[in-house]
Formats: structure tokens, sequence, C-alpha cells
């Protein structure tokens, strides 16, 4: 029999994450902080009109590129809160989640040899996404040092003559980090010197605790070089909803549009229906929720401060992301160690990246009541280990 | 902070001083001398914990009773109120708009212990014109907080 598989998919590694989970699903009494969506629930309202619109019987495809409504709606919400504006007939088109865009992105943009450079810690699908649509992905290591933030100089270290889109992914996951004002301005520069293309993945951009998020389209001279991903997974908590949205020129977004027009139809009715009225009466919804994430963000802070742990402070999405550099070990072992001796699961910083190496993703998209029990053994977790750590040294 | 610090414990009053003063991100003593001062001022009254009495096996009856009344002159309605909250087995005295006058809660133990109490101690106050006795059948949502089943948390355990 022939192989029937393409030589393109079977050098897409399987997510490094999966080998723990079973673990964690049959443990009792573990405490996993391992989930990269919201804890709270879709606020009632939203889900309510979704349930109206099924009672009205609402259950045709929508025209492909979502519904008008919605899509004047988030042009609405895009000014208001980030002073950016798009035309909801040629410029915005709803998709099943961020995901669905940023693969739609990558197909519209790239050719053969055309290389993506994707900061690195950061979600695990840009790689595969560039690598599905024929580009060549190229990892840029982002480090502690800058607050995972991308510099001007890295970038200009990057680019090379084949290069054609960065991929930008701020407010991080997993690293929480923001990118401001300045620090877009500094690299936008580079991105028009080199003719460069930017894939904006803003999925946490409501998430950001220091002052408003930024999206680098509202930079002059990148509007009309950039794709403006964002959705409704981690603002409105929404993520089983599976909806986003994808903004930017006309000559691009309209090529996308034709293949979500072939693969997907157009995104999900009721979805759609429930996110009219979650950009039209959710605002404060979302502000709550920041708020509350807030508080655990400080409260993590404060005890891995407490714990002599180095953390850079995210101001970002909903991960803290602490440095175990000091007991000599890769993020893999002291993962299943934690998991084994104390029953907690977070996530070792490699699975988003090789320079995730030292590092853990912990989510904190918990209540306080969970996070402190497992910020409590972890405590415990780190003071055995430095005391093993003085006795062998002793020995 | 006294608004956000109110707002915080309503929900949770149970968070050590020093966590709560990191989840609000101010200073400790600040949190505990705002408390203090609220406590005297009578803004914050009591601490209380939501029971689910079914699940304890502990028979538990309480009832809603309309009242209306007589107001007294010069002290409207007031005075009424407070013959009424002065007995231990009333939960709750709200003055409310519309058909009557009072929504008054009271906990027993049993039926009769709830409408003896209606009708020996409350009926035959002298500025109470009439009674109407509600009795709960069953607590879903007390406080804010859903008396059912806790919900499980259904997401997967590792997502990236």
């Amino acid at each position: 029999m022939r192989n029937p598989l393409s030589k393109t998919i079977v050098t897409i590694q399987p997510s490094g994450i999966r080998k723990y989970f079973d673990v964690v699903g049959e443990m009792k009494d573990g405490i996993s902080l391992g989930v990269g969506e919201p804890d709270f629930d879709t606020p009632w309202h939203i889900r309510d009109e979704a349930i109206y619109s099924l009672e009205k019987g609402r259950t045709c495809y929508t025209s492909n590129a979502g519904l008008k409504e919605l899509k004047i709606e988030i042009d609405r919400y895009l000014t208001r809160r980030y002073g950016i504006s798009y035309n909801p007939d040629h410029e915005i088109f709803v998709t099943v989640g961020g995901s669905e865009a940023i693969d739609l992105a990558m197909r519209a943009m790239l050719d053969p040899g055309d290389e993506v450079l994707v900061p690195q810690p950061s979600y695990v699908s840009y790689m595969p996404c560039a690598v599905l649509a024929n580009g060549t992905p190229v990892a840029i290591e982002l480090t502690a040092e800058n607050d995972f933030r991308l510099t001007a100089e890295q970038l200009k270290d990057a680019v090379t003559p084949k290069t054609k889109i960065l991929v930008l992914p701020f407010p991080n996951n997993p690293t929480g980090a923001v990118m401001e004002q300045s620090d877009l301005e500094a690299i936008a520069e580079v991105i028009k010197e080199h003719d460069l293309y930017v894939i904006s993945d803003e999925i946490y951009s409501e998430l950001t605790y220091l002052d408003r998020h930024v999206s680098i389209a509202s930079i002059p001279g990148m509007r009309e070089r950039t794709i403006v991903i964002n959705g409704f997974s981690k603002s409105h908590s929404m993520t089983g909803w599976r909806l986003g949205y994808a903004c930017g020129p006309e000559l691009i977004i309209s090529q996308m549009l034709k293949i979500h027009q072939y693969a997907i139809m157009c995104a999900p009715t009721t979805s759609q229906y429930a996110a009219v009225d979650a950009l039209k009466n959710g605002d404060e919804d979302v502000a709550k929720m920041r708020e509350e994430y807030n508080g655990r963000r400080r409260y993590l802070l404060s005890r891995f401060q407490e714990m002599g742990l180095s953390c850079f402070e995210p101001f970002g999405a909903f991960y803290v992301f602490p440095c175990i550099r000091e007991f000599g070990m890769t993020s893999g072992e002291f993962v299943e160690k934690l998991l084994d001796s104390k029953k907690v699961a977070v996530v070792p910083g490699t699975a988003f990246g090789e320079c995730g190496e030292g590092y853990l993703r912990i989510s904190y998209a918990y209540s306080l009541d969970v996070l402190k029990k497992a910020m409590d053994r972890i405590a415990e977790f780190v003071g055995e280990l430095r005391e093993r750590g003085v006795q062998n040294a002793g020995i | 902070m006294r608004e956000k610090l109110l707002a915080f414990i309503e929900k949770n009053s149970r968070i050590d001083l020093r966590q709560l003063a990191v989840v609000l991100g101010v200073d400790e003593a600040a949190v505990l001398n705002e408390m203090e001062k609220m406590e005297e001022e009578h803004i914050i009254c009591g601490y209380h914990t939501i029971i689910d009495w079914d699940k304890v096996g502990i028979e538990k009856v309480t009832a809603m009773i309309e009242v209306r009344v007589t107001p007294q002159r010069g002290m409207g309605f007031d005075k009424v109120a407070e013959r009424i909250y002065n007995y231990p087995e009333v939960n709750s005295v709200y003055l409310i708009s519309g058909g009557f006058d009072f929504m008054v809660t009271i906990e027993g133990k049993t039926l009769r212990e709830v409408s003896q109490f209606v009708s020996e101690k409350l009926s035959v106050l002298d500025s109470v014109l009439s009674t109407k006795t509600n009795f709960i059948l069953k607590k879903y949502k007390d406080h804010g907080t859903v008396i059912t089943e806790p919900k499980k948390d259904e997401r997967i355990q590792m997502i990236p």
C-alpha cells in the first residue's frame, strides 16, 4: 500500500503537553493549573440571547463573512476600545475562533520559501500553521531580560530577504508579556523598512492590567500591513462558542474569506447572535472579569516572591511564567516531579518553544481558593528541593 | 478602596486579610484599618454562612410573612418594625412597597412552631391588621449563591 500521509504533515509534532494530560485526569485530589481558558461561565445575558435566537429558529447559515450586524458591532467595538476602524463590508469577517483566522492569514499570504517570524515562547499553533501554508517558520527567542517583549534589535537580526510575515502574539500566552505603545512604535520602523506584514493575534487584548491594550494597527503606517485577529473566547469567556474575527486591508481579507468560504462556509450562527449581544451589552462583564483576574495575578506574584522564585511581572493574559533554573532540572522534569509529589499540574515552558526551557506556565483562570491550595503545595515542593540541594552540596 | 473591599468580602468574607490586601493591591494595615472602621460605623453589620440545612438532615421551616399594619403616630413604621424584629424567631424584616407593609422572614423547627408564632405573637400585636404566611418549599439561590450542587470544573485539564 502507498503511504497515505503527506510529507508535510508527518513533520509536524503533536503538542508536547498531551502526555501530562492523562495523568492529571486520573489523579485524585489533584490540582491542575494547566488550563488555557477562562473559568467564568459566559455571562448569562449572552447565553440567553443565543437561546432566544434558537427559539426564533435562526438555525441556517449566515453569509460567509458573518452577520452584517455583528460586523458592524465589531467595528464599533474596535473603534471604542482601541481606536482602529474597519469597513464592515470588506475589511472584517467572522471566523471559527481566532485559531481559524491564524491559519487563513498564513495561507492567504505565504508562498513556498517565505519566512514567518514567530516570537517565542508563544502559542503552539503559529509554527504548524506556517508549515501547512508552505512557509518557513523562524523563531525569535524572547528573553526575560526584555520582559519577554520583542525589541527592534531582535527583529532586525531575524529579518532576511525571505521574511514576509511577523506574528505578533501580545498580550502573550504563555508569558503574559504585553507590548506598549513605544515598543510597538520601535518595531513598526523595522517592519516598514523591510516591507513585512503582521499577523497580530490580539485574542487576550481585554486582559491587560497595565494600561489599555494598544493594537499595532493603530500605529501610523501599520494598518495597511496588519491583519488583526481577535475573538470572544478570552474577553467574554466564550471559548466553546468558537467565534473570532479577522480585520485588515480588503486585498488580504478577501482572499482569506475565499478560503473560509470553501473550507468552513460560515462561523456558527447561534454563536454569532450571542456575540452581537456580547459586544452591545458586555463591556461591564469584561471589566469585572478583568478586575478579578488582576487580583489573582497580584496574589500569585506575591506568593512567588515569598518563595523567592524569580518571576517577571506579567501585565497581560492570565498566566505567570516563573523561572525554575535554580533547581538544575529541565522544565519537563520539574513538571513531572511536581505532579508526582504534590499533585499539581502546570505546563512546562518548553511546550511554547525551546526558549521556554527553565520556565513554567501557570494559569490563574482558577478561583482564589484553588490558587491558594496550589501555591501552598508548590511552596512546599520548592522548599523541599532547596533543602535537598543544600544537603547534597554539604556532602 | 472601601467599595472594592466591600464588593469583595460581600462574596467571600473568609479570605484572610493578608491575601485580601494582595488581591486588592493595597497595604495590609490599610485593609485592617478600613475593616475595623467599617465595623465600628456599622457598615459591616455581621458575617454569616450560607448553609444548606437540608443536607445536614436537620429540619427547618422558613416562612415569608406579608404583614399589613397601622403605622403609629409620630413613629411611622419604625416602632412597629422594632416590635417585630426583637423576636429572636424573626430572621429579617423589610418595609415593602405595594399591597402590604412588611415582609417578615421567620425560621422555626416545624410548621407548627412557625404558625404558632404567627398566630400567638405576630397577629396579636396591636398595630398588625393582617398577615399572610408563605412557607418556603425549596431554596434554590440565597445571597447570590446557588444552593444546589456546586458546579464541577469541566474544562480539559491541560490546554495550551
